[in-house]
């Protein structure tokens, strides 16, 4: 067998091999090795719980694919709700026909990714779905955290705080739109994808008051979304928006704007006007965030407004969620 | 990118803007129009309205293909899908342009129409090789884009390729700035020149311009580029010395490219064509020529374009031709956003009312 057949999600024979022979063997632990119907979990304190689910396609691309990108984007989430991440339930919807090779591949880079945040994955279902085009695969993870600090209060947010960005934007989606040939550009850019849990491991929580990770819809609509509910406003210099030289230049090509280009690895900071600087000089020890930078503040605007370096001012809207390159 | 980053040099900036200032007459008024949409797009993104003196007015022109575009025109691509099993090939702005009874193309696409985005026209021979329907491309451009749907067409024919079609809904600008030449509500004084646009027709199609006493500089598309050419309208205006100047040389030269312009031509012929808001202008258009007459979607699916008028209350036209600004619509930003847009003007990436919703303050 090479590929998936409608047994392997009947709940029969080829169901069990599937689970001892895949699921067990790269994430057996002692809350999922029991196979109960529910697992039972332990934690401490309030918990973080969260979902998402993964549908990119190609599910291959410049650096990840969708079982990392399964496993950290639900995991960076509740890290940036303030969480540790602690377990992570994991679905598979496969189409028949998809080539098991790939799935093995996919699987085996869930663990790398579960590994290296030391989280566990407690429980899953497996289902295959008649094919219709091209055999593809979709997962959902499920995660909780124990919460450690709340990041995700809105009253926190004062004017005057200051907005930092922990990487370079923009990589993910021009990656993912680049492997899908949708660029016809040749690009080396590689998707940011990472274990943003890294980040408060290392710098703590100390001054951070606020923080989110910029996926889809990219800074743009970070930004937007706490505007819209702390009631307060941005203006952040665009030229201190970190940002690689080939990827401003593949965005001006093409006529996106990079904040609205989805990443993976990038959280918004809002943090104490005080300790900003300090806290910039602490993330760059990370090589996941290396090219950290306070690029602005909150004001009382009640916009989000971007500043060029001869002052021009523009407003920055909320994407409407389709990356289309324009005619000329 | 160093090419681009001169072009956006934060002291050349000041400097322009200072002489800008001190150019400036104040009692005089400037109405200075972008006739390109991708000027439009790059005034508002770097905040260069908000820069310039008060009584330095931009005023946005008919320069966004996709806008420009009638209602019935873009009401053809919809009766093209509804009742043919085709692949068609877009550019990207048009997916959200709404069709007469309210739909788009991305709805079109959901109820399982097969519409595909497209950069260049060249990207619509891949889409043959997947299936057997035949392969409709939309071509909707000015003279920047005239050029390559002829390149398709060229290699299409070279190679005797079967099953493509092209629907041309191209148009020309020469046409379109005699009339706003001869408009007499339309006060401009002076006109920010397409770059993209001359790289092809070269200086000769603003003669017209100049011969009217009003000021023509071929602007490029970065903040010095836009400043620099502001500042050389407005010592036009003061002395009263009009002259076509091409402030895009590093792109543009004097004649245009008449090769390009040589594939246009061997390919499509002038013809009638309906430009939104402001009606049927003679000559205005292209269409194929009765020698390929075979790739001419129109003919193959028996196509033609209703007189259809704008969705009632949508301002385009008077947007397009500078008499009114995109907020100045009583639909603006209210019963016409980029998600739900009324008008072309609002979802193209170079339409005025774009610009204005996602950029102006
Ligand atoms: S705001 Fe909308 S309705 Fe009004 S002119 Fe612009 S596109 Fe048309």
């Amino acid at each position: 067998m090479n590929s998936t057949t409608m047994m392997l999600g009947g709940g029969g024979k080829a169901t069990n091999d599937f689970i001892k022979n895949y699921i067990i063997k790269y994430f057996g632990n002692v809350y999922l090795n029991d196979l109960r119907d529910a697992s039972k979990l332990k934690t401490n304190g309030n918990i973080s719980f969260t979902t998402d689910s993964f549908v990119v396609k190609p599910e291959f691309f410049p650096g990840g694919d969708i079982g990392k990108l399964a496993v950290y984007g639900t995991c960076n989430d509740l890290a940036v709700s303030g969480a540790k991440p602690k377990y992570l339930s994991l679905s598979l919807i496969v189409s028949e026909g998809y080539s098991l090779e790939n799935l093995d591949k996919i699987l085996n880079s869930i663990k790398l990714a579960v590994d290296e945040i030391d989280v566990k994955i407690v429980c899953g279902d497996t289902k295959v779905v008649e094919r219709s085009e091209e055999p593809s695969i979709f997962i959902n993870t499920t995660g909780i955290g124990e919460l450690v600090v709340d990041l995700n209060n809105y009253n926190n947010i004062n004017i005057g705080d200051k907005v930092i960005i922990t990487s370079d934007i923009a990589r993910h989606g021009l990656a993912v739109l680049s492997e899908r040939n949708e660029l016809n550009v040749d690009t080396e850019i590689k998707s940011d994808c990472c274990n943003l849990y890294k980040i408060f491991e290392h710098v703590g929580y100390e001054g951070i008051k606020f923080a989110r990770d910029a996926t889809r819809g990219g800074v743009a609509a970070v930004l937007n979304e706490i505007k819209e509910h702390s009631n307060k406003g941005f203006l952040i210099e665009e030229d201190r928006v970190p940002v690689e030289e080939p990827v401003k230049y593949l965005c001006e090509f093409l006529g996106f704007d990079m904040l609205e280009i989805a990443n993976e690895g990038v959280a918004v900071l809002i943090c104490e006007n005080d300790k900003a600087e300090e806290m910039v000089g602490k993330l760059k020890e990370l090589e996941i965030a290396k090219n950290a930078r306070v690029v602005g503040e909150v004001t009382d605007s009640k916009k989000v407004l971007l500043k060029n370096s001869y002052g021009g001012i523009r407003v920055v809207e909320m994407p409407d969620g389709n990356l289309l390159p324009r005619i000329c | 990118m160093e090419m681009i980053s001169r072009f956006r040099d934060k002291d050349i900036v000041k400097l322009l803007l200072e002489n800008i200032f001190k150019e400036t007459e104040t009692d005089k008024i400037y109405n200075i129009m972008e006739v390109c949409g991708t000027h439009t797009m790059s005034i508002s993104r770097f905040g260069i309205r908000g820069l310039l003196p008060k009584n330095v007015r931009l005023i946005s022109g008919p320069g966004c293909p996709v806008c420009v575009t009638s209602q019935g025109e873009i009401d053809m691509i919809f009766e093209l899908l509804k009742y043919n099993d085709v692949i068609a090939a877009v550019y990207g702005d048009l997916m959200k342009v709404p069709g007469s009874d309210g739909r788009n193309l991305l709805d079109l696409k959901a109820e399982g129409k097969d519409i595909r985005v497209v950069i260049s026209p060249l990207d619509v021979l891949k889409l043959k090789n997947e299936q057997k329907k035949g392969v409709v491309f939309i071509s909707i451009g000015f003279e920047t884009t005239n050029p390559a749907t002829a390149g398709l067409i060229e290699v299409i024919v070279n190679q005797g390729l079967d099953g493509f079609y092209i629907l041309t809904l191209n148009k020309t600008m020469p046409e379109i700035i005699d009339i706003l030449l001869e408009d007499k509500e339309l006060n401009v004084d002076g006109f920010l020149c397409p770059g993209h646009v001359s790289v092809m027709t070269g200086e000769s199609l603003y003669l017209p311009i100049i011969k009217r006493n009003k000021a023509a500089v071929i602007t490029g598309f970065e903040p010095v580029d836009i400043l620099y050419s502001i500042l050389d309208i407005i010592r036009q205006i003061n002395c009263k010395n009009f002259f076509i100047k091409n402030n895009y040389g590093r792109v543009v030269n004097s004649i245009g490219n008449e090769k390009a312009n040589g594939l246009v031509y061997k390919y499509f012929e002038p013809a009638d064509s309906i430009w939104r808001g402001v009606g049927t202008i003679k000559n205005s258009g292209l269409k194929i020529r009765e020698q390929y007459k075979y790739l001419d979607a129109s003919e193959r699916f028996g196509l033609h374009p209703s007189d259809k008028l704008e969705i009632d209350g949508c301002k385009c036209g008077e947007v397009l031709k500078g008499k009114i600004l995109p907020n100045k619509c009583n639909l603006f930003g209210l019963m016409c956003t980029p998600e739900n847009p009324v008008g072309p003007c609002m979802v193209s990436s170079e339409g005025a009312c774009a610009a204005y919703y996602k950029y102006e303050i």
